[in-house]
Formats: C-alpha cells, structure tokens, sequence
C-alpha cells in the first residue's frame, strides 16, 4: 500500500514537472549580467569565486558552520573514552610496501596540487574546498596506508584547527560589520581578504573533511 | 529541447527516484545513498534549469557548490548515526514498531 | 545590531567546541544574556522606526543577500532568546558531571541557536535552505548525543525526514531560481502574480510540504514524539518550543510573502493546512491522553498545539489572524519549555519516567508541580494566559467569518488538553506508596521551569504589546 502510493507519487510528480518546466519563459531578473558587471569590484577575477566568497560570502560562512556541526555532532555520538583496543587482536591484512611507498610518494604531490588549487581559485576553476578535498584525500589515504591512525577525540591543537578557519571567516565579518555591512570588504582590500578567508579555510576543511573520515574509522568497540 | 532542459529533466527524475527510495528502503546505507540521488537530482535542477538557454550563470554554480558541501555534512552526520545503530543494536534498519 | 544575532551563538559555539568537551558553559551563557538584550533594543526599534533592513556585503538583492527584520521576524527572535536562556541555566543544572550528553551540548547549542537566528532574519530563499540544514543537523545531534540505541534511532528517524524536507524545500527553490532568476523574497514578492506559470506552482507546493514534514504537523509528525520524547529535557524542551515553530514560521513567511498572490486565487488551498491542523489536535490530544510515559504525553500534546498554529490560515485575509498565531507560537513555546523542564525535573526526582510513578510529587516538589500546572493553564487556554489570548482572538475571528467549524476544533482542543494536563496532576496529588523514593534535586531546576511557565500566563497580560510588534511591517 505504501509502496504503491509512494511509487505512484513520485510518477506524478515526474509527469507535473516535466510538463510544467517545458516551455517556460525567460527568467525575469539576470544575475549573471549583474555578476560580471561587478566583477571587478568584487576583489578575485574568476565569478564563481566572486559569488562564493562576496557576493554570497554570508552563505558559506554558514555552510562552513554546517560542516564544523557535522564534525561536533559525530564527535557527540560516539564514545569519548578509547576502547579497550588492545584487548581485541588485530587480523587486519598487512598493507603491502607498495601501497605505502606509493602513499608517501603521493602525499607531498597532493599539499603541492591543494595549495596550487587554493592560488589558482581567484581566477579559475579551483579555491579553498577544492584544495581542501585534495589535503583531506592524502589524509584519507595515509590513513588506508596504515601510516596514519584514526581520531579518537581531538587534543586542544587539533580543535584550533578544525575551527580556526572558521573563527578567521567569523572574524573578518566581525570586523567588516563594525566597518558597514557583514562580509563588505573595502575595494582594495576585497582581493587580500579572500585569500585570508580561503588559506583559512583550506587548512580548516581538510582537517574537517579529513576528520568525518578518520572519526568514522575510529574503533568503537564490538557490536552488542 | 536545450541542453539545460535536459539536464533539469534528468533531475526531475533522480529527485523523484531519490524521495522514493528515501521513503521506502530498510537498509540504512541504501536510504543514505537514495538521499544523494535526491540531492545530486535538485542541483542538477538548479545549474539546468537555470541555464537552459546556454548561457553561463555562476549564482546557481556557487549555490550548488554551497548545496553539495551541505550534503557531505548531512551524509557523514547519517553514516555515523548508522555507524553507531549498528555498534549498539547489531542492525543496520530502523525497526517499524516503534513508530506508533 | 540584528547582524550580532547570529554572529554571537556562532562564536560562542564555536569557542566552547575549542575549549572542549562539557567546557563553555560561561561564554554560552554571556552570549545568551548578550542575545536577549539585542533581541529586545531590535523589537523596540522595530516597534519605533519600522522593518529594518541589512545587506550583506554591502551588495543588496538580488546580487547580493539580504537581511530583514519586521515584526513577525522581531517576535520570533525575541521568543527565541526568552526560552533559551532559561533552559540554557536548567541545563547547566541538569547534566550531571559524567552525562555523555554534556560534552558537546554547548556547541551544539549554540549552532542550533544561530541557524534559528538567521533563519528568521533572512530574506533569501537559498541562504534559508542554508540556515535550515544548519538547524535541522544541530537538533539532530542534540537529540543524539550521548544517547543510547533508543536514541540514535529516533535521531535517524528525524535526520531522514528533516532531509526530505529540506531536500523539497531546495528543489522548490531551484524551480522558483529557474523560472524568475532570483531568489531574494523581497524581489519575488513584485514578481509572482496571480498568473503565475505552473512550475511556479509546484515549487510552492513543494516548499509548503517539505516544511510541514519539518513542523510534524499531521501526518507529518511521526518523527516527533521519538525525537522528543526520548532526548534529554532541556534538548526536548527546546527542541518542541521553538525549533518546530521555525518551520511555521517559514510556511506563514512564504504564505504572507512571496506566494502571496498565488494564496489569495486558490481559495480551496487555505483550507488544507487547516484540516491537517484539526486532524494534528484531535489525533495529538488522543494521543496524549492515552500516553504512559510523561514525556511522550507532553511530545504529543505539542503535535496537537502546532494542529492550531494551522487554523490561522483561512482566516489570513482579515487583519488580526497573523497576531492570534504568533501569540498561540509564544504560549505554546513558553508552556512547552516550562513544562518539559518540568518533567525533566520530576522524571530526575522520581526515578522513574511513568505517568503512574508521579504519585506523591505534590508534597515533594511543589514549585516543579505548579510550573507544570501554569503551563497546563496555559496549554488548556484558561484566562490570563497567553494561551487563552490566542485562542480567544483565533475564536472571534473564525465567529466574525462564519467559520464554525475552527471555533469548534478550539474549544474541543481546550477540553481534550484538560484531560491529559489533569491526567498528570491527578496522579501528583496521590498519597506517595510508602517505598517511593524522591531524591532532591537542584533549586535551579525547579525555578527555572517556574519561570518561564509564569512568562507564559502573564504574557497574557501584556499581550497587547506583541500584537503591536507583530503587526510592524
């Protein structure tokens, strides 16, 4: 009964959708004009990193809250206390020297291509969660190459940086609010602050992104 | 039929095979990954329709950049709850009788 | 200043989660003092030179975001505040030293506080997509944290359905993008006409839908009294007076707003909240009534409080109907916090989490027991409670337009909430079995609960005031 219904719902909404979106006129409002139009003033040259950073910047201050959240709460379900790890005998397969020597070759390649990607974000495709994707990926793999333990609950250094980036961003629209507006940075500054926001910001979502992965591998214990 | 159109069409589709599978599926990984299609359907709305006349906005580009880093947070929050179900229960499915 | 709103629970929280587990109490503290006095200087601005504006960045809609604070928004923010400093002084007193549940309260806490924030200032539907997932994961953790299997499945239960119900909310915005090429409301509200293409439409349907799931209202509610029931009582208390309202709080902003011309054409849409709001009163209170477990009883009794938030929106053409709702959010958020705070106090006490295991509470903890009972008051809608305001004006506006059938599904819901509100105090006012064990519990426990069950008879008595407030556009 609920199979049917839900199938049946989701069929029509298909068909609903489909037809209304068919012909439909032109939107009314082009942003995008307005976009390349204050490009210049916006402080990068590449748009997407202009409405991320500025004129949307406020949206990813909250997204990044959203990602530090996800990180907290996992911290919040799980047992603080490590397990009684050494009691359980390890039959992990020994990671072969090949996948390791191949790791640490690839790692410092990796900080290379994340910090190219973060410079390259102001004026083409790349910026800060991109580099952070690729600082977290090298975590990930050290970690599969057993050269990298999982988390267990964060020391003090550690949670400076899983919230600095966040708390450097905080304070810069602390700062420009005092200034004006929230996120309204001045003309010739615009270009210096993004980049502070997004070093920030890379370092901080690597270890956030590199942390939802590693808190997850962490040993909970047997399963009742 | 554009480009973007098709893009959006496509979507459509995900977003109601997504809803579905979130809404019908036990198993808790297959309700987490039916909540992905879900959300890979409504950016593919968003960056579609939005550019079905083939020019480039970047405004729906950022919002799905936006849109996706919400999903990772939503999907890793899912598969620790899971995580943890499994840790204390031994199931990886929610049990129908205590809805009521 | 409206700006400091959000950005002060965001730094606390994110302060406490750097000092560390169960650390940040006084920062969260400080902030919530510091939040309560800008929530009131923003409601007297308001009140005195009307709805004011931020844009973010400087840029302005549509390019850029922004930030709006009318009346409406102004009385959520300040309901807001008035509950969470209260709970945020019981839950201090609440957790005790080892209780897994404490150790990231606080930053959860406080996320949770800034989404809310920000969802009631903002004037973008896509940064309110934003600010929803913000709120939706916090109360997710919240009701999580340190919990056991129970727990963690009610929390799944509710991340699903908080994610569907973002998920509709976000295609509705990327459809509503799509068609008009902005998201800013204040934009949209010139642009949506009565003509309306069809997709239009649709995306309505599909923002409304998914956030009814978010408000639980019937049939959506299945997630709630799992949630709600099973996390620790200042979590629940929170989580049942303001965190569902914020979704209401959306549905109305889009009702009144941007939708507005489509809502004054279809005159059979404006009945369909309504029937799902009678159907959540008398299904919630049934509910209620049969429920054995004292926290269930209350997460029940709010799926039949939000059932009336529902039966404004016939009634919304005529002036006076948007004030009755957001008069019953403050009782019903006010009476809920007190309430849960209550049980929370006399489960502590007790021991035990039964209806039947409260025999004898009277005579032990009288100050919790006449909290509960004010806030019952005010639930029933007996006068001078907020709660009575509400419902009167809600009565004598649906007797103005002839339709009887609201006033009815009021006054039966009154009644129905008496049975289980004294279903409760019944039990209390028993002779306690001789083995029964009360264990003393913390003063602050107790008073705080009593205080904001007292904010919520007497705001009755200054009502007239936040109607002023509400109606500030």
């Amino acid at each position: 009964m609920k199979r049917l219904l839900v199938v049946l719902g989701a069929v029509c909404l298909i068909v609903l959708l489909l037809g209304a979106m068919h012909d439909l006129a032109p939107a009314s409002v082009e942003l995008h004009a307005a976009v390349a139009a204050n490009l210049t003033a916006s402080g990068v040259e590449h748009p997407v990193t202009a409405v991320l950073l500025n004129f949307r910047g406020y949206d990813t201050l909250l997204e990044i809250a959203v990602l530090l959240l996800a990180l907290i709460v996992i911290l919040a379900i799980g047992r603080e206390e490590a397990s009684n790890a050494e009691a359980t005998v390890d039959v992990r397969l020994l990671v072969s020297p090949v996948l390791q020597t191949l790791a640490k070759l690839a790692t410092p390649l990796m900080i290379m291509v994340a910090f190219y990607l973060l410079w390259a974000g102001s004026f083409r495709p790349g910026g800060a969660f991109q580099a952070g994707a690729v600082l977290a990926a090298a975590a990930v793999l050290l970690h599969l190459a057993e050269l990298l333990p999982s988390w267990q609950s964060p020391g003090a250094r550690l949670r400076l940086g899983l919230a600095g980036g966040f708390l450097i961003f905080l304070a810069v629209g602390a700062g420009s609010l005092m200034q004006g507006a929230l996120l309204e940075y001045p003309l010739e500054q615009a270009g210096a602050l993004i980049l502070l926001i997004e070093s920030g910001l890379t370092i901080s979502l690597g270890l956030i992104l590199a942390g939802l992965f590693l808190l997850l591998s962490r040993d909970d214990g047997e399963t009742s | 039929m554009t480009a973007g159109l098709l893009f959006a069409s496509v979507g459509v589709i995900l977003f109601a095979l997504g809803v579905a599978g979130v809404l019908l599926l036990e198993h808790l990984l297959r309700r987490i990954l039916a909540f992905n299609i879900m959300g890979s359907g409504t950016f593919l709305v968003l960056v579609g329709l939005a550019q079905r006349n083939g020019i480039a906005d970047p405004v729906p580009q950022a919002m799905v950049l936006t849109g996706i880093v919400v999903a990772v947070a939503a999907t890793a929050l899912a598969l620790a709850l899971a995580r943890r179900l499994y840790v204390l229960t031994g199931k990886l499915e929610l049990s129908q009788d205590d809805e009521a | 200043m409206m700006v400091w709103l959000i950005l002060l629970p965001l730094l606390w929280a994110s302060l406490a989660f750097m000092l560390g587990p169960s650390r940040g109490v006084w920062p969260a503290i400080a902030g919530l003092v510091a939040q309560l006095w800008l929530a009131f200087a923003l409601a007297a601005e308001i009140v005195g030179s009307g709805a004011a504006m931020h844009a973010v960045g400087g840029w302005g809609a549509p390019l850029g975001i922004d930030l709006v604070a009318d009346g409406l928004s102004a009385a959520m923010l300040l309901l807001t505040q008035c509950i969470a400093l209260p709970l945020a002084v019981y839950a201090h007193a609440y957790f005790k030293r080892d209780d897994p549940a404490r150790n990231y309260f606080w930053p959860l806490v406080g996320f949770l506080l800034a989404g809310l924030n920000a969802l009631f200032l903002s004037a973008d539907l896509f940064n309110i997509y934003v600010t929803l997932e913000l709120l939706g994961l916090a109360a997710v953790g919240l009701v999580a944290a340190g919990g056991g299997a129970q727990q963690i499945a009610a929390a799944l239960r509710y991340l699903f359905a908080t994610l569907v119900g973002s998920g509709a909310y976000l295609l509705g915005v990327a459809l509503i993008y799509g068609t008009y090429g902005t998201v800013s409301t204040v934009t949209l509200v010139s642009l949506i006409g009565a003509d309306a293409p069809d997709l239009v439409w649709i995306a309505g349907g599909l923002m409304v839908l998914g956030l009814m799931l978010k408000t639980a209202l019937f049939p959506f509610h299945f997630w709630l009294p799992p949630a709600h029931g099973g996390a620790p009582a200042p979590v629940s208390a929170l989580l049942s007076a303001v965190v569902v309202k914020a979704s209401f709080y959306l549905i109305l902003r889009l009702w009144v707003g941007p939708f507005s011309s489509l809502t004054v054409v279809a005159s059979l849409v404006v009945w369909f909240p309504a029937l799902l709001g009678t159907l959540a009163v008398f299904w919630g209170s049934y509910q209620a009534i049969r429920a054995e477990r004292l926290k269930m009883l209350i997460a029940y009794s709010t799926v039949a409080q939000l059932g009336y938030l529902f039966l404004i929106f016939p009634l919304l053409a005529s002036a006076g109907a948007l004030q009755a709702g957001i008069m019953q959010v403050f009782a019903h958020g006010l009476a809920k916090a007190a309430m849960f705070a209550a049980a929370g106090t006399l489960i502590k006490a007790t021991g035990q989490e039964m209806v039947a295991g409260l025999a004898g509470v009277a005579e032990r903890l009288p100050v919790t027991l006449f909290a509960f009972g004010l806030a019952g008051i005010t639930l029933m809608g007996l006068p001078p409670s907020a709660g009575f305001l509400a419902k009167w004006q809600l009565i004598e506006l649906a007797l103005s337009q002839q339709q009887w059938v609201i006033a009815f599904v009021v006054l039966v819901g009154g009644l129905l909430a008496a049975v289980y509100v004294f279903s409760v105090l019944r039990q209390a006012f028993l002779l306690a079995p001789a083995d029964s064990v009360v264990t003393p519990v913390s003063r602050t426990l107790e008073w705080t609960a009593f205080v904001l069950a007292a904010a919520s008879v007497l705001l009755g008595l200054r009502g007239v005031e936040l109607m002023q407030l509400v109606g500030v556009t």
